[in-house]
Order: C-alpha cells, then sequence, then structure tokens
C-alpha cells in the first residue's frame, strides 16, 4: 500500500503544472549562463586568474565545462530551494486547499504512510530537479565549452583540480547538495502539515531561510554558538569536496547536522499530522 | 435485506473544538442493509459525527464501533469496508476522472482493475467522459464521480454526506435513484446525512434526527412518521358539509383551517381513507388529499423543543 501510495504522489507531483516551473526556471537560467558565459566568459576567468598571473602561468583550456558547471552550482544553489518549496510545501496543504485530503485520509493507509509516500515523492522530485540542474551544467558545459582541469578559488587560495580527479568529486557533492535540498523539501512538508494553503508553507520556507542565512552571516558574539548548528549554512557543503585535502570533519559535520535538522523536522511533521482534525 | 448486525455503533459521541461544543452527546446504531437516513439542521454536528466515525477527526470522548470493531486500533480494517463521501466530492482537476479512480482505488487495500474502473464509470453515468479532466466537470458530474470512487472497492458500508447539495433537481434524483440502486442491487448499508428532509422520508428506512450536537429520537422512518399527526388538506365541493360530516363523525378529528374550497385537518394517517370514505358516502366530491405534515414538521417540531 505505502509504495502504491507513493506511485499516487508522483502522478500528483507530474500532472500539476506548478512543478514543471522549476524545471523550467532552471533551464532558462542555465541558459542565460551558459549564453553569457560563452560570450563573456573569458573576462570573468582572467578576473580571477589576474591576481595570481605575476607569479603563476595557466595554460590549456581554463574555462571549461567542469568550471562552468561548478559556476553554476554556486549560484543556483541559492535559487534552488524556493523551486522545490514551490512543489513540496503542497505537497500536504494543496491537498487541503482542494479538500482531497479528506478522501485520501478515509483510505486504509495509515496517516504516517500518506505522509511519508509524500515525502519520498517530494524527495524523488527534489533529485530530479538537482540532477537536471547537473546534467545541464555539466553535460552541456562540457559540450560548449570543452573540458579541462577544474580551478577553484577558496578562502586559502587558488586550487586547481586534476580533471580526472573530478567525476567523484561532482557525485559526492551533488549527493550533499541533493542532502541540503531535501533538507528544504523536509522543511516545507513538515510546514505544510499546519496549514491549509499552499502560500503559507512556501513563503514560509523562504522566510526561514533568509532569516537563517542572515542570523549565520552575522559576525555577532551573541549568535556565534547557534551558528554552526543553522541548516543554511550547511546548505553550501557540497563545496567541500573541491577542495584539496578534502575537510572529511567539516563535511560530516554537515552530513550530521542536515540529517539531525530531517529527522527533528519529519518527527514534528509525523506527530502534527497524526493529531490533525481534517476540518477543510 | 436488513438484519441485526449493526454495522455503525455510536455511543455517547461528544466533539469540542476548544470552547466550541460542536457534538454534545451523539448516539445512533446502524444496522446491515440500512439507508440509514442522518438528520439535522445546519450546524447541528452531522459532518463532525460523519468525520469522526472515518477517523478524520478524533472524538473528545465516546465510542465508535464499525463491523464491530472498536474504530481506533481497527482503522485499516474498517476504512478497507467503507466507501464515503465526505461534504462535497472534490477530485484531483488536473487529473481525468479515470486516472481520480485509479489514485483512489490503488489505496483503496484492494486490487482494481481498468475494466472494473471503466464499470463503475458507466454505472454512475459518465461513460464517455473518463478521459475527460475533472477541471470540466459540473458539480452533478463530480458527484456521480464520488459515488463511482466510494463503489470502487465494492465497500460494504457507503457513506455519504449531504450528497445532493447544489445539484439541480434531474441532479437530485439521479442521485436519490442511484442510492437506491445500491442498496437494492448491491446490498449496500448506506448512512446518508442531509438537511432536506423529503430525500430521507423517500429513500431510508431507519433514522437518527440531531440538534445541537445532540442526538433527539432515532427509529424507523415509518414508525416515527405514523406515530405523528398529519396536517392534511381535502379539497372538496363543499367545505360546510364536510366540517358537518367531520363533527359527527367519531374520528376525533380537528379542523386546521379552511378555505372556499380546501379545509384542513389534524388527522392521523390511518383515518385518511376512513374520513374519504364517509365523505364519499355523504355525496361529498374529494378533488385532491394532500398530507401537508410530514418529516419536515416533524422535524421541526423537534428542533424547536
Amino acid at each position: 500500500m505505502f509504495w502504491k501510495s507513493t506511485y499516487n504522489e508522483l502522478i500528483k507531483i507530474a500532472a500539476k503544472p506548478r512543478s514543471y516551473i522549476g524545471i523550467g526556471a532552471i533551464t532558462l537560467i542555465v541558459g542565460i549562463v551558459l549564453f553569457a558565459m560563452y560570450a563573456e566568459g573569458l573576462n570573468f576567468i582572467s578576473f580571477v586568474t589576474r591576481p595570481f598571473e605575476q607569479s603563476l602561468s595557466f595554460e590549456g583550456n581554463i574555462m571549461n565545462g567542469n568550471l562552468i558547471a561548478f559556476v553554476i552550482l554556486q549560484m543556483l544553489i541559492i535559487h534552488v530551494p524556493l523551486l522545490i518549496a514551490l512543489v513540496t510545501g503542497d505537497l500536504v496543504s494543496g491537498e487541503a486547499a482542494m479538500g482531497t485530503i479528506r478522501l485520501l485520509l478515509t483510505k486504509p493507509i495509515s496517516r504516517t504512510g500518506v505522509l511519508f509516500s509524500k515525502y519520498f515523492a517530494g524527495c524523488a522530485y527534489t533529485f530530479v530537479m538537482l540532477l537536471w540542474l547537473v546534467v545541464l551544467a555539466l553535460v552541456v558545459g562540457k559540450i560548449l565549452f570543452g573540458t579541462g582541469d577544474l580551478m577553484v578559488l577558496n578562502s586559502d587560495g587558488l586550487i586547481v583540480l586534476q580533471e580526472q580527479d573530478l567525476g567523484w568529486r561532482f557525485a559526492c557533492g551533488f549527493s550533499l547538495a541533493f542532502l541540503s535540498m531535501v533538507m528544504i523539501a523536509t522543511l516545507s512538508i513538515t510546514l505544510s502539515c499546519f496549514s491549509e494553503n499552499s502560500i503559507g508553507p512556501i513563503v514560509t520556507t523562504m522566510a526561514i531561510i533568509i532569516v537563517f542565512n542572515i542570523l549565520g552571516a552575522l559576525n555577532v558574539e551573541v549568535l556565534q554558538p547557534i551558528q554552526p548548528y543553522l541548516f543554511t549554512n550547511h546548505m553550501i557543503a557540497w563545496r567541500n569536496f573541491f577542495e584539496d585535502p578534502l575537510p572529511t570533519a567539516k563535511i560530516l559535520k554537515s552530513v550530521a547536522v542536515l540529517l539531525i535538522h530531517i529527522v527533528g523536522l519529519l518527527g514534528i511533521a509525523v506527530y502534527k499530522f497524526n493529531r490533525k482534525d481534517i476540518l477543510s | 435485506m436488513q438484519t441485526e448486525e449493526k454495522i455503525i455503533e455510536v455511543s455517547h459521541l461528544v466533539k469540542h473544538f476548544g470552547k466550541f461544543k460542536a457534538v454534545e452527546n451523539v448516539s445512533f446504531d446502524v444496522f446491515r442493509g440500512d439507508v440509514y437516513g442522518f438528520l439535522g439542521p445546519n450546524g447541528a454536528g452531522k459532518s463532525t459525527t460523519i468525520r469522526t466515525i472515518l477517523s478524520l477527526i478524533s472524538p473528545t470522548s465516546g465510542q465508535i464501533k464499525l463491523f464491530g470493531k472498536e474504530l481506533y486500533g481497527n482503522r485499516s480494517y474498517i476504512l478497507k469496508r467503507i466507501g464515503c463521501i465526505v461534504e462535497k466530492p472534490d477530485f484531483y482537476k488536473y487529473l481525468s476522472a479515470e486516472k481520480n479512480l485509479e489514485i483512489f482505488a490503488r489505496v483503496s487495500g484492494v486490487d482494481v482493475t481498468r475494466s472494473k474502473v471503466h464499470e463503475i464509470i458507466e454505472f454512475v453515468g459518465l461513460k464517455g467522459r473518463e478521459k475527460d479532466k475533472l477541471g470540466g466537470f459540473s458539480h452533478g458530474m463530480k458527484q456521480r464521480l464520488g459515488i463511482a470512487q466510494t463503489l470502487i472497492h465494492d465497500p460494504e458500508l457507503i457513506i455519504l454526506d449531504e450528497p445532493t447539495t447544489g445539484l439541480d433537481p434531474q441532479g437530485i434524483i439521479d442521485i436519490r435513484n442511484l442510492i437506491l440502486q445500491l442498496k437494492n442491487e448491491r446490498n449496500k448499508t448506506v448512512l446518508l446525512s442531509s438537511h432536506i428532509l423529503s430525500e430521507i422520508e423517500l429513500i431510508a428506512n431507519r433514522m437518527v434526527i440531531i440538534n445541537k450536537g445532540k442526538t433527539i429520537v432515532q427509529g424507523s422512518v415509518n414508525d416515527l412518521l405514523n406515530a405523528q399527526e398529519l396536517i392534511v388538506s381535502f379539497v372538496v365541493d363543499d367545505v360546510n358539509k364536510t366540517k358537518q360530516v367531520v363533527g359527527s363523525s367519531s374520528l376525533n378529528i380537528s379542523i386546521e383551517s379552511e378555505t372556499a374550497t380546501t379545509i384542513a385537518l389534524h388527522i392521523t394517517q390511518e383515518k385518511i381513507p376512513v374520513l374519504n370514505k364517509l365523505l364519499c358516502d355523504g355525496g361529498i366530491n374529494v378533488f385532491s388529499i394532500e398530507a401537508k405534515r410530514k418529516l419536515e414538521d416533524y422535524f421541526l417540531k423537534l428542533i424547536s423543543e
């Protein structure tokens, strides 16, 4: 019954027009970025490399598909949460707003089963969104700009990662980015359990992300104890896979913080959804 | 076929939302084979009671048993045997009628084939519209699809909460006929809530009336109605002569009102043919007899007490 219910949720997501807004937006934005990099990319690269040109000499195809994919991922990881929340924030509250939740919860499947079906389907949608982003950025980037070593600028300076060393880094980076987006999906689904309309959970999710981002960025002593535990500070942890040597402890801490948030929020969602009187 | 097997047992059900007392003390029993009328004015607590029976709302106190088992602890077992419409039938507007039925069939606890889906669609009179998206469906068509959804897993008990609300007269007749078909051809037990009392009178064999969250009366529709005095209007050619016949008879009938051609009398149902015979024997032409006081009046009388 659970998997049948999950299949139902996937059908619903696939049939909803709003599910394609995110896919369309990603396609459009990546397309624009790719076009801009194609037209002005060398200026962008020289802006990054200029400080090092007196001590280093750069050879080969620096502006390649790997670099383009890395840049696009950094840019879009900020906007993808909104596109994910647009669908996942609607999964429970949308049913309440439509009135279909009345029928759905009179079927012989537990409320926890219904919630987890929706959650799994939401995670699957998140996976597809992120995969589409990576495929567009990496595959189309490589087609347009070729391949080569990846030059990454971080707080310690410039790191050059060999092309043959990049596959696993992109795969692991994608996995951690997926985990952080699952965290967003979990947050919006949890908020969705408290609401009878679709807009509330979506807006609240974005508001929480913005507030947490500000709290995480403020250099105020009183906030420092909580800053390492704000999930927003771990949403760009995927970048750690593009450092050398690999900061394993930092990565594991980010995974732990994200997982704790996910489990905690799921617990709240299950508690609320099971005790909710269906009045819509 | 009615039996003495209790399908629904609701005992002293109470539901409070904060300080608001939606249901105060509702008790009733539905037997297998019943078309059971669940009556009450708007705000009486009908929908809250039905939602509680379907586990959509948790009760503050009281006991609910379905098919002889406690609802809480046997939810899946019970819901597998129930089909329902709660208030208006809402579906996924972006999916076709067929897809909507498949979605609900998939989580109904039984394997439902596509041919079964088509059979049910045909039964409710939506053949030819199964591929259409719900966005273009009228309220009546959605109501039919709602009934199709209740039948898709062949449940023993069907719960319909205000199924004729918002329908045009033809739609009401169609739904009424569908409910009678469910009872007569498919042997379903039906719990039917409504505030349109003539509906219940036409369809139900037993009923409960609730008001302000409390059970007022329950029993057989015929018994409850026959126990009540009717106001029957006789359209006759001579009202004065009719009054004389009524006054001289030993039927103990009182006059409610009169016009030039009509006399309204307080009379029990079994006395109507007796009086009619007396009038005819007295040479009075009786053009029509209309019972004015039916369940509506009974209902209004009860809730005003």
